[in-house]
């Protein structure tokens, strides 16, 4: 087709020929073109910030406030973020960054998600089964969950579905239990919550009230071994720094208690705790202990149990 | 439009579930003994919840107002019995958590007299007036939504309603409370009618009944007999949901009520049976809404009925009366179609709960409960009488997509009926996962 158009013009000559000048010609004219483009439409970018980039975890977790690693590191390179705010990264990887860009590494206190309920299917009591869908979303709009406590964690996992880094699993009684060494802080199990049980902690803060719920005393243990009952002895114990709202010990953590142990040592339930390295818990004498392994039975009848 | 005799008088889709109501159909309203302690939680209405008068300790005689409403869209609640409140304290919800309540402990040897009211004049009222007098009684859609009545009857600016419609379908299974009242407190129903027609400035009453309860039909011929013509009556086909307000509108005068809009949008009002016999007996005379009638049945109970149950009554008490022994697999308040699961019994009876469901294991299972993957038939999508397509929203909310469920697939339009789940062969909790994408679309848009 094309060389039958080209006869009448050009002299006749072979066929890969023409269609190799023509290839040689286009390509000229398009490098021109690149050439030209690259000139005139650079846009200059500072070299550093890929070098920044390599050194973040790239997990593009948005802990930090930014919407990721790339944005970290333009901001990073620009100076206004100091290279600790990314709490994800490991401390030598942080130094190396502020080492590279000549700027102090910054402090920025790792923080951790934690869980407000301790009540793992065998402290705490289910007063109806509950049948559908298995997620926590879906069962708290079925009459707020199985769960007899009405703030109660409901233990399908979804904090652990959400989480992109493993940092969450579920223990053999229900409850979510989170590596703070995986966790990102990135808010996203905060946000999933149905029942609005996490919070972002810093790390260096271990004293912890692991119960939500504002029932009054003898009704939320009457469901719950490990309820907070709300008798005051742990705010009695650091005035101030523990308050009672609403049937429930509230800890003002602008006091950083960080690892104050006075107020679980009374605590009857242990709702109280200091929060130990990996998900443990380092409960008060006073509390009663718990050495049920087997689920509660379902049912208004258990409260008895 | 066609002339109404072509038009057949229902709606396209729907479903045909099985009826279950012979158990409490015959049986004529009885009145619960009261129990010994009521709980009247300050928020059962769609609304503002209301705002406690009275102080723990003080005296409270039945039918007197109790807590006051907190806004327009508020309704006041009154004492069920003569007692003393015992405490104003939190109360279980049937969704889960908690709201605030009143407990009214009762005087054993209170005779539990009205002597709250006053005969007041109707006649001369403005139709605003009406609608405030309304509001007074506390009276809600008593057909289950527990919406303000009054605020229905606040007509909005420049719209007209021409017709109101009294709704005695009661197309949920099991249900037979509507029924019952169609056939014991018909009388009220027709003054109610005409209260609300007066107050919405409304030419014609039309009643729509399913056909299914010819008594019910034939109670309201020989009530008609001799008044106006601007009041009719006429038998619906029996399906589900014929009750649904917009559907009704479809089969009766073939109105459409637009996507996201309401009855008065095509010049309708639309009323239950249960909630204009309220109005008929209470306004004239002043009262306010103290009790209502409460179907109980079930296999988990033995002696199902419809009982006439003062608001406030302890479930378990209800229960208890009815012959519940402990054994049931599921309660729901309402019917089985719509009505939510209830968690535990110490909720208290409200004004939005039409029958309490005890179901056994042999009732409620009679289907797995394994879910199989979607496999396209169509069942649902002929059945969704809103016209959705329940197998894509289904689908689209499996992958999360809530946004484009709601902004191509109308998420908005579905109300929740559960023919798609109950058509569907393959088990797939359909509803449960519309409420939850609604949830979250409701979360997203008060987050931004």
């Amino acid at each position: 087709m094309l060389t039958a158009q080209m006869k009448g013009v050009i002299l006749p000559m072979p066929t890969a020929l023409i269609v190799a000048l023509l290839m040689v010609v286009l390509g000229a004219g398009l490098a021109t073109v690149l050439a030209v483009a690259n000139r005139y439409l650079y846009v200059y970018e500072d070299p550093r910030i890929d070098d920044v980039e390599e050194m973040l975890p790239s997990s593009n977790c948005g802990a930090c406030g930014t919407p990721g690693c790339r944005a970290f590191a333009e901001l990073a390179v620009a100076g206004k973020i100091s290279p600790a705010k990314c709490t994800v990264n490991s401390p030598d990887m942080i130094e190396a960054i502020a080492r590279f860009l000549g700027v102090a590494a910054g402090a920025e206190e790792k923080r951790v998600a934690r869980l407000a309920c301790a009540g793992g299917s065998h402290v705490a009591r289910n007063q109806a089964s509950y049948a559908g869908l298995a997620t926590c979303r879906a069962a708290a709009m079925v009459a707020g969950g199985p769960k007899a406590c009405s703030w109660g964690c409901l233990g399908f996992g979804d904090c652990m579905t959400v989480c992109d880094f493993g940092a969450i699993h579920m223990d053999l009684h229900g409850l979510p239990v989170v590596n703070p060494d995986r966790c990102t802080a990135c808010n996203a199990c905060v946000e999933e919550c149905p029942k609005d049980l996490f919070s972002l902690l810093p790390v260096s803060q271990r004293l912890w009230v692991a119960c939500k719920s504002e029932a009054e005393g003898d009704l939320a243990e009457a469901v719950c071994a490990v309820a907070c009952t709300a008798c005051g002895r742990c705010a009695a114990d650091a005035p101030g720094t523990i308050e009672m709202i609403n049937n429930l010990a509230r800890i003002d953590y602008s006091r950083r208690p960080g690892k104050l142990r006075a107020p679980i040592e009374r605590c009857p339930t242990g709702a109280i705790i200091l929060l130990a390295d990996h998900g443990d818990a380092i409960r008060g004498a006073a509390a009663k202990k718990i050495i049920r392994k087997a689920p509660l039975p379902v049912g208004a009848e258990a409260a008895a149990v | 439009m066609l002339p109404q005799r072509f038009h057949k008088h229902s709606f396209s889709h729907g479903i045909h579930p099985p009826q279950r109501k012979d158990r409490t159909a015959g049986c004529a309203i009885r009145r619960l003994p009261f129990a010994p302690r009521m709980i009247i939680p300050l928020s059962q209405h769609t609304g503002a919840p209301a705002t406690p008068t009275v102080r723990e300790g003080q005296e409270v005689v039945r039918g007197e107002p109790i807590a006051q409403p907190d806004g327009f869209v508020s309704v006041p609640m009154h004492s069920p019995a003569t007692g003393m409140v015992e405490r104003i304290a939190p109360v279980p919800t049937p969704k889960g958590g908690v709201t605030l309540g009143i407990y009214i402990k009762l005087y054993p040897g209170a005779a539990q007299e009205i002597l709250y009211g006053a005969p007041q004049d109707l006649e001369s009222m403005s139709p605003e007036e009406l609608t405030l007098r309304v509001q007074a009684t506390g009276v809600v859609g008593l057909g289950g939504a527990a919406f303000p009545t009054h605020v229905k009857l606040a007509v909005p600016e420049g719209k007209t309603v021409d017709t109101i419609i009294v709704n005695g379908c009661e197309c949920e299974p099991y249900l037979t409370t509507d029924h019952r009242v169609m056939l014991e407190q018909i009388n009220e129903i027709v003054i109610g009618a005409m209260i609300v027609c007066k107050a919405m400035k409304a030419e014609r009453i039309m009643i729509g009944v399913e056909d299914n309860k010819p008594d019910a039909v034939a109670a309201f011929e020989s009530a008609l007999q001799g008044r106006s013509n601007n009041i009719s009556i006429h038998a619906l086909p029996t399906k589900y949901p014929q009750g649904a307000e917009k559907m009704l509108a479809k089969a009766l005068l073939n109105r459409e009520i637009p996507s996201g809009g309401l009855p008065a949008d095509v010049g309708l009002g639309v009323f239950n049976v249960a909630t204009l016999a309220q109005i008929g007996e209470l306004l004239p005379q002043r009262r306010g809404l103290i009790e209502r009638v409460v179907t109980v049945t079930g296999a988990g109970v033995t002696r199902p009925g419809n009982y006439l149950t003062a608001l406030g009554t302890p479930l378990r008490f209800l229960l208890e009366q009815a012959g519940f022994e402990g054994d049931a697999r599921q309660v729901i308040l309402g019917g089985p179609m719509m009505g939510p699961a209830v968690a535990c019994l110490d909720l208290p009876v409200t004004k939005g709960i039409t029958g309490v469901l005890v179901l056994t294991d042999a009732e409620a299972a009679t289907r797995g409960r394994k879910t199989f993957p979607c496999i396209k038939c169509g069942e649902c999508v002929d059945a969704c009488p809103m016209h959705l397509n329940p197998s894509r929203l289904g689908i689209l909310a499996r992958a999360g997509a809530y946004e484009v469920m709601d902004q191509k697939f109308h998420l908005k339009d579905c109300f929740e009926c559960g023919c798609c789940s109950f058509v569907c062969p393959s088990d797939i909790p359909l509803v449960q996962q519309f409420r939850m994408a609604k949830a979250r679309n409701r979360e997203r848009m008060a987050a931004s």
